[in-house]
């Protein structure tokens, strides 16, 4: 094909910048182990209040690497327990599920961010360095309460 | 492609042909749809801004959401891609279109589906919002009806390609026209994309919704439907890209730049436009790492013909205000012809497009994807794409095939002139705001965002107010939009101008004459689909999986 000068210039230019973009993702997956938020554990949904894993809902567990588990459930319309307490600075995990619809789970203002499906288990691990009060949303349409589905994170200051 | 083709008129005395009417017919669908849908967009964004307006509930609220993107982004996209199509055929196969029957059949199997699903979605039965993710369970009758709108949609694509077979068959040699190449791959990409949501609507949602399964499994059913969901946009852009590239530069009064990529760009969108789909997935249990890695480097290479295609129209547009003797580097751009409305719209709708398309990008990148993922953003995001590119670009193509096809004078043509720039404006007064309080952690499709006060919630007031204000001034276009085609419905009869399509500046000849093998085109694409669907939706099935039942909470 006889392609315009300028066009080739555009068309080269075009394809180095995705050729970054890919890289820059494909170097971090590897080298920094940043891979997408994934975790694959199932749960009978009508069962989660009495299932052994989520046992501790609002008593964060520490776990023998130092890590904080703590345990949610959402439910329609609300997060049970809908205030967490934890540490700035620990290494925080966090496991979730939904008891009835599909939910969302995000920490406004930070990259906590995970969906709620039911029948699956969520689970995330970050660590805040900022003592505060964080709001949390369910940021999935889950019926006629869904802008009253919140809850708040209490990070408080490590002594 | 071929030159300025004048329609023959037709058998029945009128002027008007059956195609003709079934764009019309089709066009004045997506026309109504769109006028109450954004009577239900008014309402939500005020009751985002906080004003305690009579009427405002929250089960009013999220029953206008649903209202608005499936009267939005399935029936007005929809009926208009298959009406315009109808008119890039009908100009450009001309004999070769039959099949009268059967298109008539698939339109109104389609307009059955719509008032089905939009009845009991007005009725409150079926607040599940356009994507419909289960355990919500809508009422049997908007399934179905949606189910019927993708059915009629499948009759009309089997009406194209019959007609470009048929075209095919006695043109041997001959080049696809690039308008027509183009609208082929909007049917490729729309039914390997509709094979998704019509096996979630088909094996799980309908038979559970009747009453005839207990559970369906909500992630299974978020896999199908993103399936569908992200070719969907693309469903809604090529027809634009059409426009760019087969309508504009004539409107414009120039050529068009490069013919043979336009075919490079619309082969690439066959190929990439669906193993994309995880990356609507990112933050979802149960959907494994490595997949959504696939797809995230597949949606990053997806980016390259949109890159291609802004280069390509500029650069037709560059030529058209040079022929008009526009001079300097940026002289030409003020010789454009800004009086025509499709010019402008066209014009504005890309500069959108340019927002809307870096924020694609950075939903692609799974890290920043955790920071935007659900929240406003996202509806400000598909805003400044499809309801800027696609919407803004068949608002302006409206005024342009809509008298054509009447046969009638284009009326109110001062309002159609304003009608892109308030569009332009609204949108950028509603979608920059939405992007930015997303940033800070604002859901998307709140009826109300106030949290108790929290300082968080506070900070999003200004916002969420100016980008009601927004949302006004989009009202006031849509508006205009619609004036401006009731008025030409009823306008005095001229004689039909012929619709101009694009000249290349250089004739293709046999340039990239691979490309117009669509049925290898198409097979490589359902070979990717298999690898980055098949294998995981295989993998899925194969875990220990409970099953729920459905909820409707509205």
């Amino acid at each position: 094909m006889n392609i315009d000068f300028y066009e080739r210039i555009w068309m080269w230019a075009a394809g180095v910048i995705i050729a970054v973009f890919i890289a820059v993702i494909g170097l971090s997956t590897v080298a920094y182990g940043l891979h997408p938020p994934s975790h694959v554990e199932t749960i009978e949904p009508s069962k989660v209040f009495t299932d052994p894993r989520f046992s501790k809902l609002g008593q964060p567990v520490e776990l023998p690497d130092g890590t904080i588990e703590v345990q949610m459930a959402a439910l329609m319309f609300s997060f049970a327990p809908n205030e967490v307490r934890v540490p700035a600075g620990r290494r925080v995990r966090f496991r979730l599920t939904s008891a009835d619809v599909t939910h969302g789970f995000m920490i406004s203002g930070t990259n906590a961010n995970t969906m709620l499906v039911p029948g699956y288990i969520s689970q995330f691990t970050t660590v805040f360095t900022r003592p505060g009060d964080y709001l949390i949303v369910c940021h999935e349409f889950c019926g006629n309460g869904h802008h009253i589905m919140s809850g708040r994170l209490i990070v408080e200051d490590a002594k | 492609m071929t030159a300025t083709g004048a329609i023959a008129p037709g058998p029945d005395g009128n002027g008007i042909d059956t195609f003709a009417r079934l764009a019309l017919a089709n066009i004045g669908v997506a026309i109504a749809a769109f006028g109450v849908a954004s009577a239900m967009a008014i309402m939500q964004a005020l009751s985002r801004a906080n004003l305690d307006l009579p009427f405002r509930s929250a089960g009013m609220y999220y029953m206008s959401v649903t209202a608005h993107g499936t009267l939005m982004a399935i029936v007005f996209t929809t009926f208009f891609i298959m009406g315009f199509g109808y008119v890039v055929a009908r100009h450009a196969l001309g004999a070769a279109l039959a099949m009268r029957r059967t298109a008539w059949l698939s339109f109104w199997i389609a307009v059955l589906g719509t008032v089905a699903a939009v009845a009991v979605i007005l009725a409150g039965k079926a607040t599940v919002l356009y994507t419909f993710y289960p355990p919500l369970k809508a009422h049997p009758a908007f399934y179905i009806g949606l189910t019927l709108v993708v059915v009629g949609s499948w009759g009309w694509a089997l009406v194209m390609l019959r007609a470009l077979r048929v075209w095919r068959l006695a043109n041997p040699g001959r080049r696809i026209p690039l308008s027509v190449y183009g609208y082929a791959a909007t049917i490729i990409v729309w039914l390997l994309a509709t094979i998704g949501v019509a096996a979630e609507m088909l094996l799980q949602l309908i038979p559970w919704s009747l009453g005839w399964w207990a559970t369906v499994d909500p992630v299974l059913a978020r896999m199908l439907f993103w399936w569908f969901g992200h070719p969907l946009v693309y469903f809604w852009l090529l027809p634009a890209y059409v426009v760019w590239y087969g309508l504009l530069p004539p409107a414009a009064g120039g050529k068009l730049f490069s013919e043979p990529l336009g075919r490079v760009v619309f082969a690439m969108f066959v190929l990439l436009s669906t193993p994309v789909g995880f990356h609507h997935q990112f933050m979802d249990p149960g959907v494994s790492s490595s997949w959504k890695l696939f797809h995230t480097f597949n949606t990053l290479l997806i980016l390259y013909p949109s890159f291609v295609t802004a280069f390509t129209i500029v650069a037709s547009l560059e030529i058209a205000g040079r022929m008009r003797g526009g001079r300097g580097v940026f002289g030409w751009i003020r010789r454009l012809p800004w009086g025509n409305p499709l010019v402008s719209s066209v014009i504005l709708s890309m500069l959108l497009f340019a927002i809307g398309g870096w924020g694609g990008a950075i939903n692609a990148s799974f890290g920043m994807n955790a920071v935007i993922h659900n929240t406003s953003w996202v509806p400000g995001h598909f805003h400044t794409t499809v309801g800027s590119a696609s919407a803004l670009t068949f608002m302006g193509t409206c005024y342009l095939v809509v008298p054509q096809l009447l046969g009638r004078r284009l009326e109110l043509v001062p309002m159609a002139r304003v009608q892109p720039w308030l569009w332009f404006l609204g949108m950028l007064l509603f979608s920059i705001p939405t992007h930015l309080t997303g940033l800070t952690g604002m859901p998307r499709r709140v009826f109300d965002p106030r949290y108790g006060d929290h300082p968080t919630a506070v900070s999003w007031h200004w916002l969420t107010n100016l980008s009601a204000v927004g949302g006004m001034v989009l009202f006031a276009s849509a508006l205009f939009f619609v004036l401006v085609m009731l008025f030409t419905l009823f306008g005095p009869r001229v004689p039909a101008e012929p619709i101009e399509f694009s000249e290349p500046l250089e004739d293709p000849g046999t340039k990239g004459a691979f490309l117009d093998r669509l049925g290898l085109l198409t097979a490589l694409a359902a070979a990717l689909i298999v690898i980055a669907y098949g294998y995981p939706i295989w993998q899925h099935l194969q875990m220990p999986r409970f099953g729920s039942p459905g909820f409707s909470p509205f």
